[in-house]
């Protein structure tokens, strides 16, 4: 028995040892520093170069993107449904977020190039046809929504009743016992879930291969300076890291491949911290209670 | 006042999500359903004349192959680690370790799964693209799904039901799979139907381990394009807008049959 629950864990240090094992040894020859803050990423080049800082930068701009309209969206659904519903439509509601969190990341993939990305192209004019970091956080947004809907109702359910029976009491409304009560006593579960949810943008492929139009430059490099320019970058195309990786393994020579794993050496390791810290964060209040 | 807003806000964005729900569903099932018939789902994709025709069979075949290696490896593994979990473990570093174990790997992103299962079983262990290698890849995957299904269920059984069998001279082993199991089987089947629903949709980490060849693999060590794959190449194309929605359309049904079971067997357990 103990044998079969060792699994995950061997699992899980397998995936450790070979993303390492694979992407370690390139990253310590091209150097940390140059493979992270190099802007060109040019594998295929006579003289290659590694650079994955513009990656980052799409990974970084999606996430944000993904998180400014799945946190107050999700946030309200989530009191919604833990506040102010009976168990029957809050039921209702629950099960409509577990089906969105079981559609394919392909699908919605697939979703975005054929509605999101026309919208971006008619509506908001971008450049080459609606491909780009807009439209991945759009797409992520509704597959992180969730992550932090379903675990932010936990964090609010578990707030003990008393406290707003309390806050009621005193004369307080309905919605200042949400605000001031609830919230701010949910608040380490919601942080989990934001950070949870932010994990799971950054890990994200598919979707965002499918939608972000796959430049390589860095995003916004051709934008004029303008106070405009941190908006007008999200019209920009750009690519992730994880996008990289899914659309070059298949042809990559083999020191080609090796700077892929060294970019899930830097993927993987950004979100096992993530998971970490809420692992760290969830346990210690449980220690506390 | 500030409470009517904020109310008003509240119940916009419930809506607000169910409607995303809503569009994304009818979007692809309106589009794509009428394209989807016993013909499609019985021919072979045929990209040979650059625009792709023909159905989905084979595609729906490597689906159903890759998901069964996947669970044949991932539901003993994953029931025995939630039985231990939930009947032997005592509190100690050892199990804390093992729970992270489970947790860590629920985060780890699938293209990361895409490159381990690459690395090891299609590379190291010399399996090729393979059924077998994306199989092995997804059972990896779905691993922390069903051992944390399963271990709800078995919690959920009453502790009476153990001291009883206990008490009429069962052993502990005895008593886990015959009394405590089988009343834990419905939250069980439950996380099995949740690893298809994963296995079916899942790409970027098939596409590394199983390839995107179009054949029909009999044996586990050929290679295959299973249905989500097949809508990723589809999609890339950029011109077979139509076979991608009746392929969206069939993957849809399947996650829409999948969820209509796991709530079904739910539902019926609660009663």
């Amino acid at each position: 028995m103990q044998l079969l629950a060792s699994g995950s864990a061997v699992v899980i240090i397998l995936i450790v040892a070979f993303v390492l094992a694979n992407g370690v040894p390139f990253l310590v020859k091209t150097g940390l520093a140059e493979f992270i803050l190099g802007t060109t990423w040019d594998p295929t080049a006579d003289e290659p170069s590694y650079g994955i800082l513009p990656m980052i930068v799409g990974t970084g701009l999606a996430t944000f993107g993904a998180l400014a309209f799945a946190v107050p969206l999700g946030l309200a659904c989530a009191i919604y449904i833990s506040e102010m519903v009976k168990s029957a439509i809050a039921s209702v509601l629950r099960s409509a977020v577990e089906l969105l969190a079981g559609i394919p990341s392909v699908v919605y993939g697939f979703f975005g190039m054929v509605l999101v990305v026309p919208f971006i192209r008619d509506v908001l004019n971008s450049r080459i046809g609606g491909y780009s970091i807009l439209a991945g956080s759009i797409v992520l947004a509704i597959m992180i929504l969730p992550t932090v809907i379903s675990i932010s109702v936990d964090a609010l359910k578990s707030v003990p009743v008393s406290y707003r029976e309390a806050s009621l009491a005193l004369g307080a409304n309905e919605w200042q016992t949400i605000a001031k009560i609830v919230l701010p006593a949910a608040r380490s579960g919601i942080i989990a879930a934001v950070v949870l949810a932010m994990g799971r943008a950054i890990g994200e492929t598919m979707a965002v291969a499918m939608v972000m139009g796959g430049v390589k430059a860095m995003p916004g490099a051709s934008l004029s300076n303008s106070l405009f320019k941190p908006l007008q970058v999200f019209l920009e195309p750009g690519r992730t890291m994880t996008a990289t990786i899914a659309m070059e393994m298949g042809y990559a020579a083999p020191t080609h491949k090796q700077a892929l794993f060294a970019i899930a050496v830097i993927l993987t390791a950004t979100v096992l911290a993530f998971n970490t810290f809420v692992h760290l964060a969830l346990h210690r209040k449980k220690l506390r209670q | 006042m500030k409470q009517t807003v904020a109310k008003l806000l509240i119940v916009t964005s419930a809506i607000v999500v169910l409607c995303i729900l809503a569009v994304v569903i009818s979007h692809i099932l309106i589009n794509g359903l009428p394209l989807v018939n016993l013909a499609y789902l019985t021919t072979d994709p045929d990209i040979s004349w650059g625009n792709p025709v023909g159905g989905i069979r084979s595609t729906v075949w490597v689906s159903c192959y890759l998901t069964v290696i996947a669970l044949l490896v991932a539901v003993p593994i994953g029931v025995g680690a939630a039985v231990y979990f939930t009947e032997y473990a005592k509190v100690g570093a050892f199990v804390t370790a093992l729970r992270f174990a489970v947790e860590s790997l629920a985060g780890v992103p699938s293209i990361v799964f895409g490159l381990f299962g690459y690395a090891l079983f299609v590379i190291s262990l010399g399996l090729q693209w393979s059924i077998l290698s994306g199989g092995l890849t997804l059972a990896c995957m779905i691993l922390p799904t069903i051992i944390r299904t399963s271990e709800e269920a078995l919690r959920s059984v009453p502790s009476a039901f153990r001291e009883a069998s206990l008490s009429l001279g069962a052993t502990r082993w005895q008593t886990i799979w015959r009394v405590v199991v089988p009343s834990a089987s419905p939250g069980i089947v439950t996380g099995i139907i949740l690893g298809v629903g994963r296995a079916v949709g899942e790409t970027a980490a098939v596409m590394l381990t199983a390839g995107m060849s179009l054949g029909f693999p009999i044996l586990p060590t050929q290679p295959g394009r299973s249905m989500a794959v097949h809508l990723y190449t589809l999609a890339q194309e950029h011109i077979a807008y139509d076979q991608s929605y009746a392929t969206a359309a069939v993957l849809v049904l399947v996650i829409l049959a999948v969820d209509a079971a796991a709530s079904l067997i739910r539902r019926r357990t609660s009663t």
